[in-house]
């Protein structure tokens, strides 16, 4: 029988997405579950396995189209006699993956700053004035869904628009000799880096504070260890769980880190997943240890590990990258020594690992070599003031230079 | 120039007319030898006789259908309420009569109509009204309402050189607190044009009459907290100025409207509906208003000033439309 081939729903605000590669051609067999197509998404890029066993009839959508989700991307026929309707999205339950998924609603702690509910981002209202000089100014709802609001509610005002419009206004185009550049368009992770860097950068009052941590006592346990890790577990240790499980350790301490700002509701989460940073080829993705406060010392090591190597082959799913409530960098993996990240929305705060260096440090009038590293928590001013933001990163410190190797066994 | 009050404009425009024009004269109870309740007319029957400054019965009813002869024989009357509360009762000849014969056979009236009004001097619910939206509503008549001693006797000479019946409504609680130079000899301030007492970029106070000094005091109190108000003095209400209207409307996109009269179906109504339905596309914000409770006025000072805008209502209004 003729099945459809459905571009699948892949993760809650994913609408559509870009046929990267076709992995088969017309007329070739593909077996159920095999990989069929690459799909590229805002979030993503992602692997589509074949619905069903047949022959790859007729593709529809061709590399470089952009779809919505639901969309037919091809005909397979295959064997099994008619049964029931098209193939739809691989099942969901299928991909998605086994770590707790906390119930938002009762985890979520709400703290009001001031009385007005803020509108939600949809359905943004906006005023008579602001829409007619929108739509004189050439500027798109989507364009107006980004310009952010200052008045009742979030609302946004004219001096709002008026503001957009100037940083809006065209550069003077640059022409460039063809023969002495090379042009090189965007792909669509590196456009929803930049997108979402930006409203970032828009979003929220970055603030960059950094302390050093002597690491002497984590390095000393993972050099105890890492031998008998690779062994047991198959893969090396890093130092990442060290940095990532102190900072889980102060995020408990500090919960109004762990948190996003709705409107005018800082929402407190109760539930700690730790995005991480892992740099691909092409760009960057932040992967997310879901119910990261939860994992022993190994578990985490274990999900970093796991969704490092997934991210870098691929194999992320969309839901992978969703729900970080906080996200660890590590500029210090090329040996630099410090960073000013820029906070993964709609998060307030990001630490940055700088690189372990051996440096001579004073110890009691005595000198000394340790090991040490550069700490860089950016953090957003509207939420956070530098004293807690502080407390919570000397927290960190203190935690990492009293690392204790008994922790490890948890 | 002298500084003259807000009353004795309004007396020296009725002398400087009445020198100028034979058949200019007054009417009203008590404004011949006492010199009118209020002392408006004070001097004028000594300068130009009982011919010319007739004391009448108390009857608003015959003030006005006297007028309206006189007016329609070729005399410029000017006549007095001695309390516009009491203008109602010559409702019929005004709105019946005076508005229409112009439009029924051809017949100029040129009257005018001297109303005291407004609140705030402790006066109740027959001596504080402010019964310029019974007016408003008819064509065929004019209506003014000055806020100043300079406006009070240009728009007063405008209104006598009028040939339309025109209501000009004094506001009493200006007559003897609000002072200013006022140009001596003949000036006219035309019929029909606002004008801007106050220049400000972020909203625009659509007033009149005494709240003109409300929101202009205000102004000033919130001009500190970085809101920069524009107030327009709308002077005649009876055409209004839709062109200085829509130009600030254009310019600030905010819109506060302030009238001491009551709220539902005031002035204030008009102007909200046709700022929407004109310039709807400018409008960064909801239209506001502040005005009188929709209450008769109370006896009671506290229960008074509960129920008058004032500059501490105002600035609220001004404040929250500004944070929209």
């Amino acid at each position: 029988m003729k099945l459809e081939v459905i571009m699948p729903r892949m993760g809650e605000s994913v609408v559509e997405g870009t046929v990267v590669k076709w992995l088969k051609s017309e007329g070739d067999r593909v077996e159920k579950d095999e990989p069929l197509v690459e799909i590229s998404t805002d979030k993503v890029d992602t692997e589509i396995p074949a619905p069903a066993s047949g022959i790859l009839t007729q593709i529809v959508v061709h590399e470089g189209e952009t779809i919505q989700v639901g969309t037919t991307m091809a005909y397979l026929e295959t064997e099994e006699a008619a049964e029931q309707a098209p193939m739809a999205a691989p099942k969901k339950e299928e991909r998605v993956p086994t770590a707790p998924q906390p119930s938002r609603k009762e985890e979520v702690k709400v703290v009001p700053l001031i009385e007005a509910p803020a509108r939600a981002r949809e359905g943004r209202f906006y005023s008579p004035l602001v829409r007619s000089m929108a739509k004189a100014e050439g500027v798109s709802l989507e364009e107006l869904e980004s310009v952010p609001g200052t008045g009742q509610g979030e609302r946004v005002t004219k001096a709002d628009l008026l503001r957009f419009l100037e940083a809006k206004r065209p550069q003077p185009t640059i022409e460039y000799p063809a023969e002495r550049v090379e042009i090189m368009a965007m792909g669509v992770m590196r456009k929803a880096i930049a997108e979402h860097m930006v409203r970032s950068v828009h979003t929220s009052a970055h603030v960059t504070t950094v302390s050093e941590a002597d690491v002497s006592r984590a390095v000393a346990t993972r050099e105890k260890l890492k031998d008998e890790f690779l062994k047991r577990e198959g893969f090396a240790l890093t130092y990442t769980p060290f940095f990532v499980s102190c900072a889980i350790r102060a995020l408990k301490e500090y919960p109004i880190i762990n948190s996003s700002l709705d409107g005018d509701n800082i929402i407190i989460k109760k539930f700690i997943n730790v995005g991480i940073a892992v740099a691909l080829e092409k760009g960057l993705i932040v992967p997310v240890v879901k119910g990261a406060d939860e994992k022993s010392f190994f578990g985490l090591a274990r999900a970093i590990h796991d969704l490092s190597e997934r991210a870098r082959h691929k194999k992320l799913h969309p839901d992978d990258v969703h729900g970080g409530t906080f996200t660890v960098t590590n500029p210090g993996m090329f040996g630099n020594l410090l960073g000013t990240p820029i906070i993964n929305q709609p998060q307030v705060a990001i630490l940055a690992i700088g690189a372990i260096k051996k440096r001579a440090v004073v110890i009691d009038d005595a000198i000394a070599i340790r090991s040490m590293s550069f700490l860089s928590l950016s953090y957003d001013h509207r939420v956070l003031d530098g004293a807690l933001a502080g407390m919570f990163l000397q927290r960190i410190v203190q935690f990492l230079e009293e690392f204790d190797s008994g922790w490890v066994n948890l | 120039m002298a500084v003259l009050t807000y009353i004795e404009a309004i007396r020296q425009a009725m002398w400087e007319e009445m020198k100028r024009d034979e058949h200019v004269f007054i009417l009203g109870e008590d404004v011949g030898r006492y010199g009118g309740a209020f002392k408006a007319t004070q001097s004028l029957y000594q300068e130009f006789g009982p011919d010319r400054v007739i004391d009448t019965p108390i009857s608003e009813s015959a003030i006005v259908g006297a007028a309206i002869g006189a007016a329609l024989m070729g005399m410029r009357p000017v006549a007095e309420m001695q309390f516009a509360d009491f203008i109602s009762c010559a409702f019929d000849q005004i709105v019946n009569f005076a508005a229409k014969s112009y439009y029924r056979w051809g017949a100029k009236v040129p009257l005018v109509i001297r109303a005291p009004s407004g609140g705030g001097v402790h006066g109740g619910p027959f001596h504080s009204q402010n019964p310029e939206g019974w007016f408003f509503h008819v064509p065929g008549l004019k209506v003014v309402a000055p806020s100043t001693p300079r406006d009070a006797k240009g728009l007063l000479k405008a209104a006598i050189r009028d040939d339309n019946p025109v209501i000009y409504f004094e506001h009493k609680l200006l007559y003897r607190r609000i002072k200013e130079e006022v140009d001596e000899g003949d000036y006219i301030v035309p019929l029909g044009r606002a004008d801007i007492k106050r220049e400000g970029k972020d909203l625009t106070v659509l007033t009149y009459g005494a709240m003109l000094h409300a929101s202009i005091e205000a102004a000033q109190k919130v001009a500190d907290e970085g809101i920069d108000a524009q107030v327009v003095d709308l002077r005649t209400l009876l055409p209004l100025d839709w062109e200085i209207i829509q130009e600030c409307v254009k310019k600030t996109n905010r819109v506060l409207i302030v009238h001491e009269d009551t709220k539902t179906g005031g002035i204030g109504a008009e102007l909200a509906a046709t700022i929407a339905d004109q310039t709807f596309e400018f409008l960064d914000a909801p239209i506001r208003r502040v005005a009188s409770l929709d209450t008769p006025v109370p006896y009671s000072p506290p229960l008074e000033e509960y129920f008058l805008p004032n500059p501490k209502k105002i600035a609220a209004a001004m404040r929250d439309l500004a944070r929209y």
